[in-house]
């Protein structure tokens, strides 16, 4: 039952094959059986699990049920859940238990889905290893030794090693994408606004969308399809009606123009990436996909720039982590400078201080034009590299990381080396577009992820083209040695 | 030595809008502490701020009052700091493209001189929250609390350039825009509930200087009367320390009201760096034409327009024009009497005078006036058709402001009605005469210029035995009569 997608999960509880309670109860066993070795949750809400379960099969059998009535999911740690502990992975909110429950869990809520528990994620979505995690590194199915990718890679992993059939994300700078390229999963990153931030703990305000992780490009789209739409509670979350992104999905692509950018297959790449990569885009000329070589010629100053704007959007952002009212307090504080200092000091992780430290100087006096707006201008001309190029193509394709999935610890010592993981994904959140990740392919026994980004609000098409490929091909269905 | 003081302003108003700037928590004066402050104002994790519309409507329509230019792409921006009654360790305010730009307004002296301010802009911003230390609490020492209940509530700072020259210009600055202010309806002004805030930059120079001296910021000012005293004293120390040869240093002050003296607040702080950048919560606020356009038109009569018509229409004095127009309430208040009594002229007396002396002893405003606007209007109404004298008149008002009732009901029930019975009053005159034969012998012997002079004693006399109720034209006609029929 675990290896059933979200679309067959619909069908399945529609025929009365198995009920909500039966899946759901199979997937907390397999959680408790399998979980300890990836570490891919933080709480497991097993008895909310059932009861909301057993709602949804009284649903179903009164034959009105919402989209996903009944499906099990899984969100990312990120999103506040009314009643339940939302800690970003930070030893700052272990404690912390919202009143509220984020517009995408609301939006679960309502379409029927049942909800697993919270996901593993590197702290308040700081990472690409899932390393910095308060509750611990987080293990990739397809070799436990190596990471799964981050920021959401407790939502990856637990899709890879079939825990769930899809969980919710979220991207700042590649959070979705590089660990779905990592695990061997169809992660999705929409355009910035699709999908509302109310309940998403910010990291970056200007860069952070929700996105899903799945197995398929048509459960991506089934997810996305909840999750995206307005919300009066979000100033930037765009003011369109909610869309069924499953109704392209069988179109043709015949005539599809692919952009290849000559920049993201330079210096860095892992060439046995590179040529899984290679080898989708042939696979996409088979499909009566055009290739159509193009530059982005920016591209090189977008990890320098995401670095300086990321934090510092990040250094306000954490500043309400002030031990004053919720989260953690240091122990009796000698006054109200101790008090800041302690908590955060004590409350934070090394990689969350690095960068509010980042952020702080980015935005000090005398340095904040040669930082901040310097990078908001490089921000300009990432985004007209894309204006541009989509003057000419449909899709934007190329790898998703410059390498496979590495081994735990490798690149701690060195954090420049960490943030060039996410130096072909980055981009995409500095101009707002949406972007994709779905398996291509194995390079050194690992996963190898294909990015395709779409042009503004192109989710609807470039799931289609996603899952044209998977119709094609059969990496996506390939299961990690410790799933079986 | 002759020294100019130079004053520019940075008033705080918070605007009066049902709900917070950025959240749906009542903004409601008063209330217990933390009852008014939701998860956005308490910063909670994930939540996001969402503009309230009416905070933009207010703000231009201040600036339209202002003749200041509207910002039609504003920006909010994140101002950094920690402080516990600050949750998000931020404040959301407006920096590099505020919604109102330069402007400028008239102010009046008491002298009866105008004098043009500019306004440097003014910008949209949240409150932050209270601080209550100790003494509010009665068990432990040494214990602080915070009440958010004023977090998120919307503010406009309106920040003058420099162009004041004393504390009186100071205050009709600070009159001015509280006088605009309440007028648009977009704050209460009610500075005794911080509604409204002022802190003041004053730095002295040698008269004819053109560079400006070292300024000092004196903070959180909140009635007319500190500021006038605070810069007063604080212009004085400077004048005082650099004629001992000292420098004045730039730094924030507090005035101590107690002692009549300002003092160092933050002289051993390093200075601030807020980080300032644009809110990415927040998108810019964009303002078409059309709607600043509908705005302007829906604004209400102004001060400057209510007083000029006060003086074409109602023929009143320049000064008295200004007076009465200082407050919305006290002009409707006036506009009420002088229509309802026919009577502008005497309405404008009696509202700057009587009234004015009345609400001032019993510590009200013209709103909670004791005698309501119809009841003063029925007063001028009795005085202009002679029912009573103005003296009796007065009698009338005191008993008004007891609630005793309107004019008539007064003069009926205490007996006031002015006699102009003239056979009633030509006995009261005999009478006079006869009881003060002596007064009359001397009238008589008197040389004839000395005469029209004496001749009070006996109005006075006859005045008295009416309890002050007969007619004094009719008194001075027959008195003159029968003092000539003597001779």
């Amino acid at each position: 039952m675990h290896q059933l997608t979200i679309a067959e999960i619909i069908r399945g509880l529609r025929d009365r094959q198995f009920s909500s309670v039966e899946i759901t109860s199979h997937l907390l066993e397999r959680i408790q059986q399998l979980d300890s070795q990836f570490n891919s949750f933080i709480t497991v809400t097993g008895e909310q699990a059932i009861q909301q379960a057993a709602a949804a099969d009284a649903r179903l059998a009164q034959g009105n049920a919402p989209a996903l009535c009944g499906v099990p999911i899984a969100h990312k740690d990120i999103f506040c859940t009314n009643g339940v502990r939302t800690s970003c992975a930070s030893k700052m909110l272990d404690n912390f238990v919202p009143p509220y429950d984020a517009t995408v869990v609301d939006n679960f809520l309502q379409a029927g889905a049942v909800s697993l528990g919270k996901t593993n994620m590197d702290e308040f979505a700081m990472g690409s290893s899932n390393e910095s995690s308060y509750y611990g590194a987080v293990k990739n199915p397809w070799d436990v030794e190596r990471i799964p990718g981050g920021s959401s890679g407790g939502s990856a992993a637990a899709v890879a090693a079939q825990l769930v059939p899809a969980t919710t994300a979220s991207d700042t700078g590649g959070s979705i994408r590089q660990p779905a390229a990592m695990t061997g999963t169809t992660g999705l990153k929409p355009t910035y606004g699709r999908v509302s931030r109310w309940g998403m703990i910010a990291f970056a305000s200007s860069l952070d969308q929700g996105g899903p992780i799945a197995r398929t490009a048509e459960d991506a789209a089934l997810m996305l399809s909840v999750m995206a739409g307005p919300d009066t509670k979000d100033s930037t979350c765009l003011d369109r009606p909610t869309q069924d992104y499953t109704a392209n999905l069988n179109e043709s692509i015949s005539g599809l123009k692919i952009g290849v950018p000559s920049e993201y297959f330079g210096e860095g790449l892992d060439s046995e990436v590179g040529a899984r990569v290679q080898e989708a885009l042939k696979e996409y000329e088979k499909l009566g996909a055009e290739l159509v070589e193009i530059s982005l010629p920016h591209s090189k100053l977008a990890v320098p720039a995401y670095y300086v704007i990321a934090p510092a959007e990040a250094s306000a952002n954490l500043s309400r982590f002030d031990g004053v009212r919720y989260g953690y307090r240091c122990e009796n504080p000698a006054d109200l400078r101790d008090l800041y200092m302690r908590s955060r000091g004590e409350g934070f992780g090394e990689e969350v201080k690095r960068r509010i430290l980042v952020g702080s100087y980015a935005l000090s006096a005398g340095y904040y034009d040669a930082y901040y707006n310097k990078a908001q201008q490089v921000r300009r001309l990432i985004k007209q590299d894309f204006v541009d190029a989509f003057q000419k193509v449909d899709v934007i394709m190329g790898p998703t990381a410059p390498n496979p999935a590495f081994k735990l610890g490798e690149k701690n010592a060195d954090p420049v080396a960490m943030y060039l993981e996410d130096i072909y994904t980055i981009a995409t959140n500095l101009a707002g577009l949406p972007g994709m990740s779905i398996p291509c392919g194995f390079a050194h026994g690992l996963p190898v992820g294909l990015q395709l980004i779409g042009n503004y609000l192109d989710e609807a098409r470039m799931l289609n083209i996603a899952h044209q490929f998977q119709q094609a091909s059969d990496w996506h269905q390939k299961i990690a040695p410790a799933a079986q | 030595m002759e020294w100019e003081v130079v004053i520019g302003l940075e008033v705080h108003v918070q605007l009066a809008t049902q709900s917070k700037i950025f959240s749906g928590a009542s903004t409601a004066f008063g209330a217990e502490p933390n009852t008014q402050a939701c998860a956005i104002d308490l910063a909670m994790p994930g939540t996001l701020p969402v503009p309230n519309e009416e905070a933009f409507r207010y703000a231009v329509m201040f600036g339209l009052a202002m003749n200041a230019e509207i910002g039609k792409r504003s920006v909010f921006e994140r101002k950094n700091y920690f402080y516990p009654d600050l949750p998000k360790g931020y404040q959301t305010t407006q920096l590099e493209q505020p919604i109102v730009g330069a402007g400028q307004i008239e102010i009046h002296l008491e002298d009866g001189s105008s004098k043009t301010v500019r306004l440097h802009h003014a910008h949209l911003e949240e409150d932050a929250g209270k601080s209550l230390h100790e003494a509010v609490f009665d068990s432990g020492h040494g214990m602080s609390g915070i009440d958010l209940n004023r977090a998120g509530t919307p503010l406009i700072e309106i920040v003058s350039e420099p162009d004041m020259r004393s504390a009186a210009e100071a205050v009709a600055y600070l009159k001015k825009i509280h006088s605009i202010v309440t007028y648009l309806g977009i704050s209460d002004g009610d500075m005794s509930q911080g509604s409204l805030r002022c802190d003041a930059n004053v730095s002295v120079r040698l008269k004819g200087e053109e560079e400006l001296g070292t300024r000092a910021e004196i903070k959180n000012l909140n009635s007319f009367r500190f500021i006038e005293k605070a810069i007063k004293v604080e212009a004085q120390r400077q004048i005082d320390l650099i004629e001992d040869g000292g420098k004045v240093v730039q730094e924030t002050r507090l005035y101590d009201a107690d002692k009549n003296e300002t003092r160092s607040m933050r002289s051993k702080e390093v200075a601030n760096d807020y980080r300032y950048f644009p809110c990415p919560d927040l998108l810019p606020v964009v303002l078409s034409d059309e709607y600043i356009e509908q705005i302007r038109a829906e604004l209400p009569e102004l001060p400057d327009a209510k007083c000029a018509r006060f003086e074409s229409e109602y023929g009143l004095s320049a000064y008295d024009a200004d007076q009465l127009t200082q407050e919305r309430a006290t002009a409707d208040y006036f506009e009420q009497v002088a229509t309802k009594s026919g009577e502008p002229k005497l309405a404008a007396n009696w509202v700057m005078g009587e009234l004015a002396a009345l609400l001032n002893r019993e510590d009200k405003s013209i709103v909670d006036s004791p005698v309501p606007a119809e009841h003063l209007a029925s007063l001028i109404a009795r005085i202009k058709d002679n029912t009573i004298s103005s003296k009796i008149a007065k009698q009338v008002f005191e008993a008004m402001a007891n609630g005793e009732g309107d004019a008539d009901t007064v003069i009926e029930a205490k007996g006031l009605k002015q006699v102009t019975d003239t056979g009633a009053i030509e006995k009261l005159v005999d009478d006079v005469l006869a009881a003060n034969g002596a007064q009359v012998e001397n009238y008589r012997s008197a040389d004839p210029d000395k005469r029209p002079k004496m001749m009070g004693f006996f109005v006075g006399q006859i005045m008295k035995a009416s309890k002050g109720q007969a007619n004094p034209q009719m008194i001075n006609e027959i008195l003159q009569q029968k003092l000539n029929a003597l001779l």
